[in-house]
């Protein structure tokens, strides 16, 4: 079974949100569609709804990240649930108890959704299988595998501001090896009939065959900014250096970083996005990341509203009578 | 004990040997064949008849989990399984606990595997001490305590100035040295690096990583003369380099595992931990590959390269699993399942099953010539059936295979002249 299968139910719908690559154009705008009419809640007096009133929500990250875990926690209270934080060390040094004693564990405890950020690729999916049918899985990051709520909240901003999917010509640039957030935007983009998708990086920082996922691949920005309608800058980690994939952070910015110069390169109107937290003077000069293209800050409220679009989507699928979730 | 085995096809690749008649089993021996020895008194008969009599399986590459992993399998356990799948001797390589690096653990495994009677086990040896690839291991000592080899045990030396003094003095003692051609520095991975890897967001293992290390060793062979035979190959080109090799008269054999030649990349779609082998499961082009190269005898044997695991090294994202499936169970179903769909005819799958192994071993048995040991394989060929968990004789019960259908089926094993499995319906 692939993934793809395992978080949809028999009549195709969601009940787990574990990677965007398969989906169907329907799944996303949906979504889209749904985190659009919740983006006003934060404006109200009061910011909240009932929709997920008596539900727990798990926060189950075996990786650290103070962001994305706040802004689930802030989209699980928005929807009235009750949040639980679980920061699970897994350094591979200490061996502790396996991760199905972790999910029986909490499993035990009568939860409805586990929100899981893992180290291993297909750690969400892993979970998503094996734990009880009424427990929706929202992945938030596996290894290099996916990142969806990150995807959709990026072409949640995207849709905002420039609609039209078939006129645009994205480019993404830095570490797309590593990177799960390029994964799932990759996919997300062409599900949504992206116009172009461009990747931008040295051959050391590209998967084999990149192009099989439907991306034109560049090795320089100055060819591959060209006309872009948006630059979507990705967090270079420090530990690359010593991997002998970069010879330095320097380097790195004087032929990669997104700097004035380069941004012009771009259409006039070209949306500077990245999915934080910034490196400033390695990926993007600051005066480009404070800049009037920069939409990253919107990025981070857009994507409270998406991760409640999420979240009310699968466990409502899970609350229908006739949901398969068997 | 005299046993009459009747009526049955008996296909023996050594002598090129295709007919139905009687094999006469005494005393451990092959006493005849189609005539009846002198004295010769049947005290158990098997009717063959519509089935194929062979020689027994001889499996180049088979972790048996003891001595040092004995919550995973042991040698009473794995024999036991070898025994019901046809396969009458197995080699155990050196990466035990201790490392088969002193004579010590070689006599603890014979010690074992006779206590519990179900096969014949044999060691290699390791090349470098407690295989680390820093000092060359006593192989004279090795080889007197019954070592049929020596071997890298899945650890790839990377000095290459250590590997080529290993290599000579190997041959010193002319012993044949096995290898398992694995870049480690390249191999940290846990898919192949392609498509599925980059889609899956897996660490890749390039092919280079395995091609780089035979080319690397081809060279150093070339002047010492050494009988080399690389384990477990998994990519077309590594194929390609091998035939090169065989083709200039260079004396090197390989083998492939019998899961590289069913399974692909593709089959890691869905993060299956089943599939986490080492080398990882490549392209389809290099499975296509492995098969002609086993067809066309570039490869020598197949293996089951049998890994048992229990259940909680399997369970759990695909890189916190352990590799390795368990393989003595279904060596003979996938390979008669191949036989089947690629019209191989049984005597050249036989051959890398038996006397293509006995061959690379140097080994008296893998035939069925009158004084043979009496190591026989009788199976159904034309039985096919469904793989459930429940027919997994080994420990481990990581297989792939369970819900695929199998092609034969075993239903005695004589090992040593004495009748170790009969199959029950």
């Amino acid at each position: 079974m692939t993934t793809t299968s395992i978080q949809l139910d028999r009549q195709g719908r969601l009940l787990h949100f574990l990677t965007t690559e398969g989906l169907s154009r329907r799944h996303l705008t949906e979504i889209l569609d749904t985190a659009e009419s919740l983006r006003g809640v934060a404006e109200r007096r009061v910011k909240k709804l009932p929709t997920l009133h008596g539900k727990t929500v798990v926060n189950l990250f075996f990786e650290a990240s103070t962001r994305t875990r706040t802004t689930f926690e802030l989209a699980a209270k928005r929807l009235s649930a009750d949040v639980l934080n679980l920061n699970i060390a897994t350094s591979s040094a200490v061996k502790g108890e396996s991760l199905l004693d972790t999910l029986r564990n909490i499993e035990a405890m009568q939860c409805d959704m586990f929100v899981v950020r893992h180290e291993q690729s297909g750690a969400a999916e892993f979970i998503a299988r094996h734990v009880k049918p009424h427990i929706a899985v929202l992945n938030a990051g596996d290894g290099r595998h996916a990142h969806p709520t990150q995807a959709m909240l990026d072409v949640f901003t995207i849709r905002r501001h420039k609609p039209d999917f078939p006129s645009l010509r994205v480019a993404i640039v830095g570490d797309i090896l590593h990177s799960r957030v390029a994964r799932s935007l990759i996919h997300a983009l062409s599900i949504l009939g992206a116009g172009e998708i461009r990747v931008i990086a040295p051959c050391t920082l590209l998967p084999a065959q990149v192009e099989s996922l439907g991306v034109q691949v560049f090795h320089l920005p100055e060819q591959g900014l060209r006309d872009v309608d948006v630059i979507v800058m990705l967090r270079l980690q420090r530990e690359r250096m010593e991997g002998a994939l970069l010879p330095s952070e320097q380097e790195f910015f004087q032929r990669y970083g997104l700097t004035e110069d380069r941004l012009a390169l771009a259409k006039p109107d070209a949306l500077v996005m990245h999915p934080g937290p910034i490196n400033r003077g390695v990926e993007i000069d600051s005066r480009v990341a404070d800049g009037p293209r920069s939409v990253i800050l919107e990025q981070v409220t857009n994507g409270i509203a998406v991760r409640m679009a999420i979240m009310s989507i699968t466990l409502g699928n899970h609350a229908r009578p006739d949901g398969e979730i068997a | 004990m005299h046993i009459l085995i009747q009526g049955g096809r008996v296909i023996d690749p050594a002598h090129q040997f295709d007919a139905v008649t009687d094999v006469f089993v005494a005393v451990g021996r092959i006493a005849g064949l189609g005539q009846r020895p002198a004295g010769f008194k049947a005290e158990r008969v098997i009717d063959a008849s519509g089935h194929i009599v062979c020689p027994g399986l001889i499996d180049l590459c088979a972790r048996l989990r003891e001595p040092g992993l004995e919550h995973k399998a042991t040698i009473a356990s794995e024999t036991r399984a070898a025994a019901a799948g046809g396969i009458t001797t197995l080699v155990c390589p050196p990466d035990t606990d201790p490392v088969i690096d002193e004579p010590a653990v070689v006599e603890l495994i014979r010690r074992r595997a006779k206590a519990a009677g179900h096969a014949r086990v044999l060691t290699l040896g390791a090349l470098t001490h407690r295989l680390r690839g820093e000092r060359l291991a006593e192989m004279a000592a090795l080889k007197e305590a019954g070592c049929v080899g020596v071997g890298d045990g899945g650890r790839p030396i990377t000095n290459t100035r250590v590997l080529r003094r290993a290599l000579e003095y190997a041959a010193t003692f002319d012993l044949t040295v096995f290898l398992t051609p694995l870049d480690p520095e390249l191999s940290h991975g846990l898919a192949h690096e392609g498509q599925v890897s980059t889609r899956l967001g897996l660490p890749g293992i390039l092919a280079a990583a395995e091609t780089g290390i035979i080319a690397r060793d081809l060279e150093l062979i070339r002047d010492i003369g050494v009988r080399v035979h690389f384990g477990r190959l998994s990519c077309a080109r590594s194929v390609e380099l091998v035939a090169r090799a065989q083709a200039e008269g260079l004396p090197v054999s390989a083998d492939a595992a019998i899961h590289h030649l069913h399974l692909t990349e593709n089959d890691l779609l869905g993060f299956d931990s089943e599939c986490h082998v080492r080398p990882p499961l490549r392209s389809q082009r290099d499975r296509d590959a492995l098969r002609a190269g086993v067809s066309n005898g570039t490869l020598g044997a197949l293996c089951s390269d049998h890994q048992p695991h229990e259940s909680d090294a399997k369970c759990g994202p695909l890189g916190d699993t352990e590799p390795g499936i368990s393989g003595l169970d279904t060596l003979l179903g996938l390979s008669l399942r191949l036989a089947r769909d690629h019209g191989w005819p049984l005597m050249t799958l036989i051959e890398r099953l038996s006397w293509g192994p006995a061959r690379i071993l140097g080994l008296p048995s893998g035939h069925l010539g009158v004084g043979a040991p009496a190591d026989l394989c009788i199976f159904d060929p034309d039985a096919s059936w469904r793989l459930a968990a429940s027919h997994l004789r080994s420990r481990g019960q990581n297989s792939p295979f369970i819900g695929w259908e199998l092609q034969g089926r075993v239903t005695h094993t004589l090992f040593d002249g004495e009748l170790v499995y009969a199959y029950e319906a």
